[in-house]
């Protein structure tokens, strides 16, 4: 898979960076002219993502989360956040629907389930007290031109 | 992001317009909580027309506030949601819960 554009960047796990990661992300994507539904697609994706490093991982705490935005051949979109907070101990019960570990913060467990509905591929690598990787990958509609 | 509260013969009416994510949904949750629990509305609705945007922490913000509006009696409703934002609201299942027009 030829990678034909990458953006990377790093921010700190201030709750304001939520808004600012997407707009990153959008403002990239639009070399790939998606469809409305395809940018709101990845968009929420990507605020689920950045907003679990910050919540889940870093705990208010203040941590790095590093993104890294890619347009590879094929009109496929790739994303990845990554975060060196407190870890998941059970990846595969932390991505069932409606689990979560924050009930008491409003918090539904339903973050993994929007990743992995509006993207087609999502993968999460974790070890605990290392932090988190999340990759997500989506094929946009094929183009005239 | 932005909302505005008016209240009419017990039914409330708020406008939220802009983003709800984690960082907006602070302030709207303490807005909101203020006036269910001084006001006490019968039927509150949430005009969602001009939000542009919202992930999971708005479920959590319209569950948390449909369980305190139960707690006092009253109900809630969502109006005008856009078609993405109810995609996000399909997949929680929170139709059940609550009426979405
Ligand atoms: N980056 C992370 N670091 C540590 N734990 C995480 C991370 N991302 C997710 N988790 C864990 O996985 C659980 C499920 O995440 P998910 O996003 O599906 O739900 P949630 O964040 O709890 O709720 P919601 O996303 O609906 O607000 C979280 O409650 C948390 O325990
Ligand atoms: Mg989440």
């Amino acid at each position: 898979m030829e990678v034909i554009n990458e953006i990377r960047f790093s921010m700190p796990s201030l709750s304001v960076n939520e808004a600012a990661a997407r707009a990153v992300v959008s403002a990239f994507m639009t070399q790939a002219d998606p469809t409305v539904e395809e940018l709101s697609d990845v968009r929420t994706a990507v605020s689920e993502a950045v907003t679990n490093a910050i919540v889940h991982g870093y705990r208010g705490t203040k941590g790095k989360v590093e993104m890294t935005v890619r347009l590879l051949s094929g009109r496929e979109i790739y994303i990845r956040v990554k975060d060196c907070g407190c870890g998941i101990e059970d990846v595969e019960q932390a991505m069932e629907p409606l689990y979560t570990t924050a009930p008491e913060e409003e918090r539904s467990g339903l973050g993994f389930s929007v990743m992995s509905s509006f993207m087609d591929r999502l993968s999460v690598r974790s070890k605990v007290g290392k932090g988190t990787t999340v990759t997500m990958r989506k094929r946009l509609a094929p183009h005239d031109d | 992001m932005g909302i505005d509260i008016r209240s009419e013969n017990g039914a409330a009416i708020a406008v939220l317009s802009g983003e709800i994510d984690h960082h907006s949904a602070k302030k709207l949750r303490t807005e909101l909580d203020r006036f269910i629990i001084t006001m006490q509305p019968e039927l509150m609705a949430m005009d969602f027309g001009s939000i542009t945007f919202m992930d999971s922490s708005g479920v959590g913000l319209i569950m948390g506030r449909s369980k305190l509006l139960r707690e006092c009696g009253g109900r809630l409703e969502i109006h005008n949601p856009q078609p993405y934002i109810r995609r996000v609201l399909k997949l929680s299942g929170l139709e059940r819960i609550v009426r979405i027009k």
